[in-house]
């Protein structure tokens, strides 16, 4: 009788494992289902329009008598308007983060700390709207030219878009420093100001990377706000025309696609998630290091 | 005193670098203020009773965003519903069942793996997979589906961190006096780990409300009006949805400030509501 409960019990236990053992598979479930469908439904369009010409085709005219399916402006416009974002987002995410893990005091630390989760929390049409009322007419009238939704405005709107992930990770790296690296500097004679930079911040190098691979994933992958400021019409990047990302492409077509148009959609997301796997490689890596 | 004996060189560097910081520090504030003031400034005005409680209409020319409201909610309700014993149940596996470090290490990248992915990218496969392949069409449940993907990442980091704080001694004792594996997770495990639960809610409802490029093509843009089970079976916008085509395609850029005041004080609510909690929990654990 005893025997028969406690099988029971053990049987009750087993399904309850096996059931947690589901639940935990599903993340790499959904990581696998992902991958499959985007090779699945990018393939075919690569396939007939040759990846040569799909990758490095410069024009691109999906709805033309005769149609061109090159998707290098895409490409190149992505690659530059993260490089921009980047290149403006990260100096400013690097100092603030040094301010706040080093200089603040506490309360001004949770007080900067709390608006930039703010930042972090603004719904990306959010700063969609603002860009293309306040950002896009200054960049026309600043720069004389006769519209201001171009690459500049998408790349300023980005920026500002990855500062909290940079903050917040650099931020992480830089709390991690162990006090008596500082503390050796200081009694060397260094200013405090020398210290965190040639002392903090080469300590926490690996962190900081990990913060701009982030901010280059979230600057790559972002399509909303990018698609109401950056005017849209499928140009080679220039800083002042109007341009198409690689995310706006596949957003600003789906809806009325069909047949091979929808397919290389299809397709130019394999190529935006290849790109997104790379990152996350790299952050990987990185973050590995910095532990 | 002792600044006075650093050579030129090095005075210079530390006032660069104090330059560069405090202008860093100032700009972020500054976008901070200006980002919420402005959306307030040319949003609240426009927010009205008459705004917050009807659907459009085109007989009488007026924009309402009560279905855009409905809609946010019945997809943050339905999105938690399912994600939540998805994302706690993946973290009890991993921190109380998992023993093969090689699987744990797979199911640890595959959720880094999609928290990196573009919402783009879930709204293409969404798409591809519960509107079409699934049968689902274009409806608010494909789209809480595709949000419950996105969000299980942020359920399963949050559960997880609460777990580890639970005391292995809690579990041992509870072991000692004759409980099964189930029963502890149940008594001990579960309640301790209930603030790693909310903040990953808190967290998520502030993710679904701010997500727009996911829910485009798999929740559509209908502004209708429904109660929840009918809305979760139709195509509907939610507010931030509702905002991008407002603003893009038809110009309502008074509608659309509206809904980005209406979005700018639930995010501020939802980042005070986190920090409470954090601050709630880390007290009655000290004490």
């Amino acid at each position: 009788m005893g025997n028969k409960l406690k099988n029971k019990k053990k049987l009750i236990e087993n399904i309850i494992h096996g059931i947690f053992l589901f639940l935990g598979l599903i993340t790499v479930a959904c990581v696998l289902v992902i991958t499959i469908y985007l090779v699945i439904s990018g393939i075919p369009a690569i396939a007939q329009i040759g990846l040569f010409d799909f990758l490095f085709g410069q024009k691109w005219a999906s709805t033309a008598a005769e149609p061109a399916f090159g998707i290098l402006p895409f490409i190149l416009t992505s690659i530059y308007g993260t490089a921009g974002a980047i290149l403006i987002g990260v100096p400013i995410g690097f100092f603030t983060a040094v301010y706040l893990a080093k200089m603040a005091s506490p309360k001004t630390k949770v007080i900067i700390q709390s608006a930039v989760s703010l930042l972090a929390g603004i719904p990306s049409v959010v700063y969609g709207l603002v860009g293309m009322l306040v950002l896009v007419p200054a960049i026309r009238i600043t720069f004389d030219i006769p519209d201001g939704a171009s690459l500049l405005a998408a790349i300023i709107v980005l920026a500002i878009m990855i500062l909290p992930s940079i903050i917040k990770v650099s931020l992480t790296a830089l709390e991690a420093v162990p006090k008596e690296y500082e503390d050796a500097s200081l009694a060397l004679g260094a200013t405090p100001e020398e210290t965190y930079f040639k002392v903090s911040v080469p300590a926490a190098k690996s962190g900081i990377a990990a913060a701009v691979v982030l901010g280059v994933g979230r600057a790559i992958g972002e399509a909303m706000a990018v698609m109401m400021v950056s005017g849209n019409v499928p140009n080679m990047p220039e800083l002042f025309q109007s341009v198409r990302f690689l995310t706006t492409a596949v957003a600003s077509e789906m809806s009325y696609s069909s047949g091979l148009q929808r397919q290389a959609l299809f397709s130019i997301a394999l190529v935006l998630f290849l790109f997104i796997m790379m990152i996350n490689a790299c952050l990987n890596f990185f973050l590995k290091r910095s532990k | 005193m002792l600044q006075k004996k650093l050579s030129l060189k090095r005075r210079i560097y530390v006032g660069t670098m104090r330059t560069l910081m405090f202008f860093s520090v100032g700009l972020t504030c500054a976008l901070v203020l200006f980002l919420i003031c402005f959306c307030l400034w040319r949003g609240l005005p426009n927010i009205t009773w008459k705004l917050l409680s009807t659907k459009p209409s085109y007989l009488t020319e007026s924009i309402g965003i009560l279905p855009d409201i409905l809609n946010t909610l019945y997809i943050v309700i339905a999105t938690l519903f399912f994600v939540l014993p998805l994302g706690v149940g993946a973290a009890i596996y991993l921190t109380e069942y998992a023993q093969n470090k090689r699987l744990v290490g797979i199911i640890e990248y595959a959720s880094e793996t999609l928290s990196g992915i573009p919402s783009i990218i879930y709204g293409l496969v969404g798409m591809l997979f519960f509107c079409q392949f699934l049968n689902m069409q274009t409806s608010l449940l494909a789209g809480s589906f595709t949000l419950v993907i996105m969000n299980l990442p942020t359920i399963m980091r949050t559960t997880q961190e609460s777990l580890k704080t639970v005391p292995q001694s809690y579990r041992e004792g509870a072991f000692g006096l004759g409980a099964g594996k189930w029963r502890v997770i149940r008594t001990v495990v579960l309640p301790g780990c209930v603030d790693g639960i909310i903040t990953g809610c808190i967290l998520s409802v502030g993710r679904i409300l701010g997500e727009s490029a996911a829910l485009l093509f798999t929740a559509g843009f209908a502004h209708a009006l429904n109660g929840f089970f009918d809305g979760l079976g139709s195509a509907g916008a939610t507010l931030t949805v509702a905002l991008y085509v407002y603003a893009k395609e038809q110009g309502e850029f008074e509608v659309a400030f509206a809904i980005a005041a209406l979005l700018m004080l639930l995010t501020l609510l939802i980042n005070l509501a986190a920090d409470f909690i954090g601050r709630m929990f880390k007290k009655r654990r000290n004490a």
